[in-house]
């Protein structure tokens, strides 16, 4: 099992906005005992699924180098269930960024109606105020979030590789 | 912009980063003892600042902390050295230093970070401009 909470991204701006979707599918086990007879998205997936949204838009904005880690959970306000068969929309935005962290505000829609309200923080943890030392290589972006964005066209398009897995 | 008016804006800015209430957002209230702030909270803070204020604020200047204490010329015995003092004094002029340098223990740095020392350093880069 893959801990993907997104399932592609529609639209990508580079360090500005992105837009992803996830479909909800009966598939998904966890959905059968969460909860039996009603099975609701969980909302603390929700948040997932948007910190993996705006954490990629956040890490590819410095080109893959940060290892960015999801430190703050600013707010999270949710309006209404999410049920298998939806098809969810997250926006998420960078509202600063520096060399240290990185906050981005988001909404999950459902169609047209609100579904999530939900501000992040992102710590870059290679410049972490306390000095601690972490493994080189970026365990953060792994191929299975570098793929994502194979398929979006990237307003400001760089040539060459990308991340840890070079260009297709 | 007043004092007054500078420390309004400062109380949303530590109410919207820290959850707290306004009322528990006080002159004297410390960042990390009463408000209950954490690391990744200073740099939300920081953030939230510039945009209240339109202002860019290197986070070496309002929280410098961190270089000081892995200094050994600086720190020694859990405490700070007049040359520490001195230091942090020409770091944090925006702080109150009376009573720590009673008693200079590295401990007790977070407690000179309250709601006043933040008043203090948006007062003082308003109005030099």
């Amino acid at each position: 099992m893959r801990w993907i909470w997104i399932d592609k991204f529609i639209e990508f701006h580079s360090g500005r906005r992105a837009v992803a979707v996830k479909n909800v599918t009966l598939a998904e086990e966890h959905l059968h005992d969460h909860f039996p007879g009603f099975p609701v998205m969980p909302e603390c997936l929700m948040i997932e699924a948007m910190a993996q949204t705006a954490g990629i838009l956040v890490g590819e904005a410095k080109n893959f180098q940060e290892k960015v880690i999801l430190a703050k959970i600013g707010k999270a306000v949710f309006f209404d269930y999410v049920t298998p068969g939806d098809s969810i929309r997250l926006e998420a935005q960078i509202e600063t960024i520096s060399p240290e962290a990185a906050s981005t505000s988001g909404r999950i829609t459902r169609g047209d109606q609100l579904i999530a309200e939900i501000e992040l923080m992102f710590s870059h943890i290679d410049q972490n105020l306390a000095g601690k030392k972490f493994p080189e290589e970026n365990f953060v972006f792994t191929g299975a979030f570098t793929s994502l964005l194979r398929d979006v066209v990237l307003e400001s398009s760089q040539p060459g590789a990308r991340g840890t897995e070079s260009a297709p | 912009m007043s004092r007054d008016e500078i420390f309004q804006k400062v109380q949303g800015v530590l109410v919207d980063a820290l959850g707290v209430d306004d009322d528990e957002v006080t002159a004297d209230a410390t960042l990390m003892g009463d408000l209950g702030a954490e690391s990744i909270d200073f740099l939300d803070i920081v953030f939230r600042l510039e945009k209240a204020f339109g202002m860019k604020v290197p986070r070496e200047e309002l929280f410098p902390v961190e270089s000081l204490l892995n200094d050994p010329q600086l720190v020694s015995n859990g405490r700070l050295t007049d040359q520490g003092l001195a230091e942090l004094r020409q770091r944090v002029p925006h702080t109150d230093l009376t009573e720590f340098q009673k008693n200079p223990d590295i401990n007790k740095l977070a407690d000179l970070f309250t709601v006043n020392a933040i008043v203090n350093y948006v007062d003082s880069r308003m109005n030099a401009a």
